[in-house]
């Protein structure tokens, strides 16, 4: 029985060390993967800011280039494009996208070693990272100096805060501990709006959206085809059916 | 052409065979839309076979490679996305599909006598594709899969006395681990397979020696014409071929809109936390198997000592094999049941349903309660199958099908 409890019950209850994200509730971002412009903006904001930690490693640089439209007029490769803009390590353009950090001195700095991102957008969804990155505030007790709503004692910093500006946590009611009654608040601007900021978070939610899932730029398309041509087949089966089946009723 | 068929014909029974079972075969002429489901099932079983044999040629069956080998698959082989969504819909598909077979059974007593055999063949071949997709859900090495399979094989260690050394045994390891995922491996990739092909070819020569049961009830052996072919029958081939094709390609066109346009069909068919590498340091906040195996596992969580949860839980399948004998009704349609048979019978569906919901949620006081009721109504249907089939008042069958 005890077993039991601990497998079926009890593992609602154990707390996972990383990301044991609270129930906030979600901030919808609505996201347009044929948006060529807003993924290769995404791609250039996670390889300025994201890259140094986090890997992408089902991802081949190529591959996302192609992806991306970084093509010569004749649809090849422009490596140089890929390699000025969006290659900083030692990588050729058709390696995975690793992180240059060694995992010994992330264990040390982070406590561990930062998650690769290829799948986070199918694991957690597009609007969680979009609320993920929104719920970043000022914490001094923190080691970093940050914290976040969705993701209490995170142990990323906020990597966006020059972008951002300062965020501080206000809370209203008696439970202040508590992050579902809290909100958010800009005290001093960072280098972009308020609706720059949003629109760049929608930008890289974007390009986490493609990189978890490449195939999602062909699928539909593919679908469409594969769905008239049933269809035209569907007319013809049904009529040949009718006709042999005329007699019988 | 004609010259090379009569050598073949001369050293196998080739004409013969195509004329038992088609030309010649004759099935009830009144089929509705519950019986294109038989020829659904071998559709998506070749479906499976195929999509699954590429697969098998990217695919790593080790923990430390599983996952990234997906996920090769799913970016780096041509099309490989499309044999990966095609297999994990297909396996969807499949239940869909057997679940609205073996309903289509309960509907018009398709298991009552001489149809036994075809009934309990299919209910094997039904554990066997239970057997075979939860070994298959394994080997992406995700979270999901990785706690699933931990809870399933867990629950062996339920057994008095051996169940911990069993649980052992059937792991190779103390948890779901490498050796874990290699015997699964073989056995989704051969073991169950060749069991499975040769239960469906049984089920098919035991289906064709009786012949197909009919929304009606009615046999249509017993009414011949001059020739001794039913007179309620048609042939196989042309009509039903050609029935059948257009129930394919139907099919198909939502098979391939799930394919295409929601292939994790939110997070039902493929599931998100199945995205993160199975750790087995840290237990996923919320376990639940994929929804083909929800009823049962609601069962299993609405009672609260392991050892009956788990004998309740195969009880309800294996409860399945004697619906048979259970069912004393002279009529077999429910067209002409008495009306405790379609309470019954919609009691039944409707509880199935809400265990299958309530499988997939955590649990509440109340959600417990319901799962309690739903699986008491759940085997209160075959319990009393035997009484309210026995003394109801059915209607008189028509002698020929006329509907």
């Amino acid at each position: 029985m005890n077993k039991l409890v601990v497998y079926l019950f009890g593992v609602m209850s154990i707390a996972c060390v990383e990301a044991a994200s609270v129930d906030i509730e979600m901030l919808p971002i609505d996201i347009n993967l044929k948006d060529k412009a807003a993924l290769q903006r995404g791609a250039g904001l996670f390889m300025n800011y994201c890259s140094g930690c986090h890997s992408l490693r089902y991802m081949r640089y190529n591959q996302m280039a192609k992806d991306l439209g970084l093509t010569t007029f004749d649809g090849q490769l422009d490596k140089d494009l890929l390699k000025n803009n969006l290659i900083f390590t030692t990588a050729s353009v058709f390696d995975p996208i690793q992180i240059s950090m060694p995992e010994v001195d992330a264990r040390q700095w982070f406590g561990r070693l930062p998650p690769d991102l290829s799948l986070s957008a199918r694991e957690r969804g597009t609007d969680w990272i979009y609320t993920y990155l929104k719920s970043f505030y000022l914490d001094k007790s923190r080691p970093f100096g940050a914290n976040n709503l969705l993701v209490p004692d995170v142990g990323m910093p906020n990597i966006l805060a020059p972008l951002e500006g300062e965020v501080i946590r206000v809370t209203q009611g008696e439970r202040s501990d508590s992050s579902v009654n809290a909100s958010l608040l800009l005290v001093e601007k960072g280098e972009m709006t308020e609706h720059q900021f949003d629109s760049a978070l929608q930008d890289l939610v974007t390009f986490l959206a493609y990189v978890g899932e490449p195939a999602k730029l062909v699928r539909y398309r593919i679908g469409v085809g594969v769905l008239i041509f049933l269809g035209i087949f569907l007319i013809v089966a049904y009529r040949l059916k009718k006709n042999y089946w005329r007699d019988i009723h | 052409m004609s010259g090379m068929l009569k050598w073949v014909d001369a050293r196998f029974p080739l004409m013969s065979t195509w004329k038992n079972h088609f030309s010649g075969y004759y099935a009830p002429k009144n089929f509705n839309f519950y019986y294109f489901f038989g020829s659904l099932a071998m559709l998506v079983l070749v479906n499976q076979l195929i999509t699954g044999l590429w697969l098998t040629m990217f695919y790593t069956p080790t923990a430390a490679e599983a996952f990234n080998s997906i996920e090769f698959i799913m970016r780096d082989v041509n099309y490989g996305w499309l044999l990966r969504y095609m297999h994990s819909t297909g396996a969807s598909a499949f239940f869909i599909v057997i679940y609205l077979h073996m309903y289509r059974g309960l509907l018009y007593g398709s298991y009552q006598k001489p149809r036994e055999l075809v009934w309990l063949l299919g209910m094997v071949l039904f554990i066997l594709l239970m057997a075979e997709a939860f070994f298959g859900y394994l080997l992406p090495w995700g979270q999901m899969s990785y706690w699933g399979a931990q809870v399933i094989t867990s629950l062996f260690g339920a057994i008095p006395y051996v169940g911990d050394t069993l649980t052992v045994w059937l792991r190779g390891d103390y948890t779901v681990a490498n050796a874990t995922l290699q015997r699964f491996f073989a056995l989704h990739v051969i073991g169950v397979p060749l069991l499975l092909l040769l239960l469906v070819f049984l089920h098919i020569v035991a289906l064709h020696k009786v012949g197909s049961n009919n929304p009606e009830g009615i046999e249509i052996k017993v009414h011949l014409d001059s020739q001794g072919k039913p007179l309620d029958g048609i042939p196989f081939h042309p009509y039903y071929t050609v029935k059948d094709f257009v129930g394919v390609i139907v099919f198909l066109i939502g098979f391939f809109a799930v394919v295409f346009f929601f292939p994790e069909m939110g997070g039902y068919f493929l599931e998100h936390a199945n995205f993160t590498p199975a750790d087995p340091l840290t237990t996923p906040d919320h376990i639940a198997p994929v929804w083909y195996m929800t009823p049962f596992y609601g069962m299993l969580r609405a009672i609260p000592d392991k050892l009956f949860g788990v004998v309740v839980m195969g009880g309800a399948i294996v409860i399945l094999l004697f619906v048979p004998w259970l069912d004393k009704s002279p009529v077999r349609s429910i067209r002409y049941k008495g009306h405790y048979s379609k309470y019954a019978l919609l009691a039944f569906v409707i509880s199935f349903l809400i265990l299958g919901y309530l499988g997939t949620v955590n649990v509440t006081p109340i959600k417990l309660y319901l799962a309690r009721v739903c699986t008491a109504v759940y085997f209160a249907f075959f319990f009393f199958m035997p009484l309210y089939t026995r003394y109801e008042a059915h209607h008189p069958v028509p002698e020929r099908i006329t509907k």
